[in-house]
């Protein structure tokens, strides 16, 4: 049986390699060493550089942009009353969102066939109807429901509202958005506790902890650290979606520059001045969400490692007993 | 003994689907006795493990912790199902230590030893971390309190795992093929932990491939296979001189 093509086998056969045969063995050490070229590298970078070149000419020079303006508005009263109310929104929003996805998720686990079907439901709903198209429905609600009532169901009604003084635009934006998040983040949070091993289970049961304590303390918050990144991305867009609420007239941010360039005309700078604050808001929760990443990998992977600096500051003076 | 045995399987059968796993299993554990479970890949050793805590649901017979049967009450003449709770109190007697330590990755050594006590039997955490820090020097690992799991190797985890176990006082221990998962140098730390336990008068059932073991520290061994008890007896005896011949081709490949 022979091994051809098996060159590291067989010298003592006599000129088993090659490059043996043609001459005498040449040292690669001390040889100059030419590095691979990548013209396409510079010429991809020179057509870049053109284009950024042009399109901060268009940012410096078009004097439709009116860069005094901006300045102008960017710190203005309006303005900044409408950053605050997007940063509510998209908080409460989210908050809430979450609350509703996380219980949805479990009921979808769920062994009872009733809870699944009607977290599927649920799911299929508010992932299928567009959120601006929700709020418009929630902010209606008066005209399919005028009273809001709690009472015994189909018996004695023990308070009633006004379904017009409930559902503000505000409410209904919330609900909107949240509704909308709340299926998206139930898939999500469903995927991170299935991640979580069954074994993870079956630790916590055998210490004796009942089904719910074993969701709270073992499967819950490994899954949510699972859940981190997409519901990081998540936040950020919530935070983009909120603009839809100038449809109800809610004073956001989007809907605050409008109402100054419907009197002053200046619809470019203050679209500017709204772009701003999304790009600065979004900055701020991309560096939140790396610093939860990283924070969460050295609590959970990293620490403990020998060498590693930074589980210092996580383990305070403990593991000297 | 005519005193009530502290585990008592009683013709314990389970399938899952078609395949029968166990087959009328009964077996006796008196308290401050230690059971060795021997037998082939598949015999349901550890099936049997698991349907004595109820992670597995038995399909046919009873298993009885200190008199009470696992997973049921008594109404009058009625057994009544437990509820999740009910059973999690009755889980509580019985500590288990599985093939591939199941520590939560999420919390530091010694809360992970603190975790059953706090949560479950609402021990303030000050006590529970003086007792978690003497669980973890009984089985050496007290300078690796403030780790976390993945940072220590496999042998320290499945004994972090046992003080884990240890620490809701239970009063019987199980014990799911403790080493099968670990590097054979870090065997003998896990062995010798389960030998100062056996020793200190624990309970114990022990599913294992390590037949040392079993023979230096069982009272009882059981020889499963195919789902069926096919010889118990004292360790001696099974090691020594097996009735049957199934246990003896087995030992003759494992020994």
């Amino acid at each position: 049986m022979t091994f051809a093509g098996s060159p590291a086998q067989g010298s003592e056969e006599g000129g088993a390699f090659r490059g043996a045969e043609r001459g005498a063995f040449r040292s690669a050490e001390g040889a100059r060493r030419v590095p691979l070229r990548h013209p396409w590298w510079w010429a991809g970078g020179a057509v870049l550089v053109l284009l950024i070149a042009l399109f901060a000419r268009l940012l410096l020079t078009n004097e439709n942009l009116r860069w005094s303006v901006v300045l102008e508005y960017l710190f203005d009263r309006e303005i900044l009353g409408g950053l605050v109310t997007t940063l509510e929104l998209t908080v409460l929003a989210m908050v809430l969102g979450l609350a509703i996805g996380v219980v949805l998720a479990v009921m979808r686990l769920s062994a009872n066939p009733l809870f699944r079907s009607v977290s599927w439901l649920w799911l299929w709903f508010f992932r299928g109807v567009p959120p601006l198209v929700q709020m418009v429905f929630w902010f209606n609600l008066a005209t399919l429901i005028p009273v809001i009532e709690l009472g015994v169901p189909f018996g004695p009604t023990l308070a009633s509202w006004d379904t017009n003084t409930v559902v503000s635009s505000f409410s209904a934006a919330i609900l909107g958005l949240a509704l909308t998040e709340s299926a998206y983040a139930a898939e999500m949070i469903r995927a991170g506790i299935q991640a979580v091993p069954k074994g993870q289970t079956e630790a916590a049961l055998v210490v004796g902890m009942s089904r719910f304590q074993v969701l709270r303390r073992v499967v819950l918050p490994q899954a949510l650290r699972i859940v981190v990144p997409p519901i990081g991305n998540d936040l950020i867009s919530m935070l983009k979606f909120t603009s839809l609420v100038s449809v109800l007239a809610t004073p956001d941010l989007l809907y605050s520059a409008q109402m100054i360039y419907s009197r002053n005309y200046r619809t470019i700078p203050l679209l500017l001045v709204a772009t701003i604050w999304y790009l600065v808001l979004t900055t701020l929760l991309t560096l939140a969400q790396q610093h939860v990443e990283r924070r969460m990998k050295v609590t959970r992977a990293t620490a403990g490692r020998a060498g590693d600096v930074r589980r210092l500051r996580f383990l305070p003076s403990f593991g000297k007993a | 003994m005519s005193e009530i045995p502290l585990l008592r399987v009683e013709k314990v059968g389970k399938a899952f689907g078609r395949h029968q796993v166990l087959r009328e299993v009964s077996l006796d554990v008196h308290a401050g006795q230690v059971l060795c479970v021997i037998g082939p890949s598949g015999s349901g050793k550890s099936t049997l493990l698991r349907c004595v805590n109820r992670l597995e649901v038995p399909d046919s017979g009873y298993v009885y912790l200190e008199g009470q049967p696992v997973g049921f009450r008594w109404k009058g003449d009625g057994l009544h199902e437990m509820t999740s709770s009910q059973l999690a109190a009755q889980r509580r007697r019985m500590g288990m230590v599985f093939q591939n330590f199941h520590l939560f990755p999420h919390r530091r050594v010694v809360d992970n030893v603190t975790e059953g006590p706090v949560v479950v039997n609402g021990l303030d955490r000050g006590t529970a971390r003086e007792q978690a820090m003497e669980l973890l020097t009984k089985v050496g690992l007290a300078d690796k309190a403030g780790a976390f799991p993945e940072s220590l190797s496999g042998g320290q985890q499945q004994r972090v795992a046992i003080a884990r176990s240890l620490a809701m006082r239970p009063a019987l221990m199980l014990f799911d093929e403790p080493t099968s998962a670990l590097d054979p140098e870090l065997v003998g730390d896990v062995l010798d932990v389960m030998r100062d336990l056996a020793r200190d008068g624990m309970t114990m059932v022990v599913v294992t491939h390590e037949m040392a073991f079993a023979r230096d520290v069982a009272d009882q061994v059981v020889f499963m296979d195919g789902g069926r008890v096919v010889e118990a007896g004292p360790p001696e005896r099974i090691f020594g001189a097996p009735e049957h011949e199934r246990t003896r081709s087995f030992l003759s490949r494992v020994l």
